[in-house]
């Protein structure tokens, strides 16, 4: 399988299903642009500025956060359980149904 | 008054690269930036990071590309006004446009060039509703002068390096009373700071609360208490003179949106023939344009940059004629 389903709830509770490739070593962040949903992705995907924070609803096995990850979560607001930088989940193949809410800016 | 042909905004590598650029047409160029050292986001965020995508390097440190940047721009000697953010702009009779920084500075000059990247960086504000009724008045994002904290009770706010140094610092006779209050129980920045932090804490001189967050900001005039989330102690209210924040910088478009130019999505819209933005006189180039088909590379930046100074030029000459040098030829005369 190289096209998985992801569901982005955005911060006005609308829900978007998206297509996602998993064979273009694409990350949350990175797809929610593609589909010019309101995620700015601001360092470029380097887990440095937070504009990508989203809150997993569903549960799966996404690989814990690095130091760089949480470091950064630190800095930014809003945080909770669930928190992770978009930029930092990469779609692959066992993510095929994954569920993420944009977190409130600033 | 700084007097000068092409006003840059923004020292990150595509306003730096621009020095170059015009340097080539004779032209002179004065940088403008809100950061306090020139290299934008390269020297700010990611100095430590390699790039893989300029031509000829095959990987090449950010903050060695900006190091490489002023030493090539240097011949040009451009000047800099730093720390300081572009305000406002306005024309004078000879329809020249004179440029003035938050901090009162003017620059004059025919070309503004917009190579704001991101915008300016800014500190990340933590999102209490009434937070900034107390902004200056007990509630500051960046540590002036630390003698303003003194025999004043203290809260700082953070786990980075910023907020552990400062702790430090504050509480070695400065302040009466330090609490560092941390949304996490471990700390990020250098070990050794980490560790005094941690003495402090256990000899009683400083207050440490992690697993916390400030959530809440109150007072008359002026603050005088916090209100702080514990996850295990629930909330807690804090008497204190001075919350200081640190959560670092984020970029935001600043006043240049108030410039009266065409802005889609916080960028600024260009005609790509020069990359002139609607008003006469001033142009967008890096990653704070937008046209169709934008990319935001820095090697995209550098040739927005080389086609911005020809129309600079004859914008400012309209009766020289303008041919292109190569610089294998005529190789590179400075001023």
């Amino acid at each position: 399988m190289s096209m998985i389903k992801v569901t982005v709830i955005d911060r006005e509770g609308t829900s978007h299903e998206l297509d996602a490739p998993t064979d273009m070593g694409m990350n949350m962040m990175e797809l929610c642009k593609s589909a010019e949903l309101p995620v700015e992705g601001t360092c470029g995907g380097m887990a440095m500025c937070a504009s990508c924070h989203v809150y997993v609803k569903s549960d799966h096995a996404i690989p814990e956060k690095s130091d760089d990850e949480e470091d950064m979560l630190d800095e930014a607001f809003h945080v909770m359980e669930e928190s992770r930088l978009g930029c930092q989940i990469h779609l692959a193949d066992d993510l095929d149904g994954l569920t993420v809410h944009l977190a409130p800016v600033g | 008054m700084i007097q000068t042909d092409i006003l840059i905004i923004g020292a990150g590598p595509c306003g730096l690269f621009t020095v170059f650029e015009a340097g080539l047409l004779k032209l002179r160029c004065h940088l403008i930036d809100a950061l306090p050292q020139p290299g934008g986001q390269c020297a700010e965020i990611y100095p430590k990071k390699p790039i893989y995508d300029i031509p000829a390097y095959p990987s090449i440190l950010a903050g060695d590309l900006v190091d490489r940047l002023m030493e090539q721009a240097e011949p040009f000697q451009p000047g800099f006004t730093l720390g300081e953010r572009a305000e406002t702009i306005e024309k004078d009779d000879e329809d020249q446009f004179i440029l003035t920084t938050n901090r009162g500075t003017k620059h004059r000059a025919p070309i503004i060039a917009i190579a704001g990247g991101l915008g300016c960086f800014e500190p990340r504000k933590p999102p209490i509703e009434n937070l900034t009724n107390f902004e200056d008045k007990g509630v500051e994002y960046i540590i002036k002068d630390p003698e303003f904290y003194r025999d004043k009770k203290v809260v700082i706010s953070g786990g980075g390096d910023s907020a552990l140094d400062w702790t430090i610092f504050l509480a070695d006779g400065v302040a009466s009373e330090v609490t560092l209050v941390h949304r996490r129980e471990g700390f990020r920045g250098h070990l050794d700071s980490v560790q005094k932090v941690m003495d402090l804490a256990e000899q009683g001189k400083i207050k440490l609360l992690t697993n916390a967050e400030v959530v809440g900001v109150d007072g008359d005039d002026h603050l005088q208490t916090i209100k702080v989330n514990h996850k295990q102690q629930g909330e807690m209210i804090l008497d204190t003179d001075h919350w200081i924040p640190l959560f670092g910088l984020s970029p935001k478009l600043g006043p240049i949106a108030d410039w009266n130019l065409n802005i889609t999505k916080n960028a600024v819209e260009v005609d790509t023939f020069d990359y002139s933005t609607n008003v006469p006189g001033i142009y967008a180039i890096g990653d704070i344009n937008t046209y169709p088909g934008k990319l935001k590379l820095i090697l995209c930046g550098f040739h927005e940059a080389t086609l911005m100074v020809q129309s600079a030029f004859k914008r400012i000459y309209p009766d020289k004629n303008l041919v292109l040098k190569y610089t294998t030829v005529n190789g590179v005369s400075g001023f």
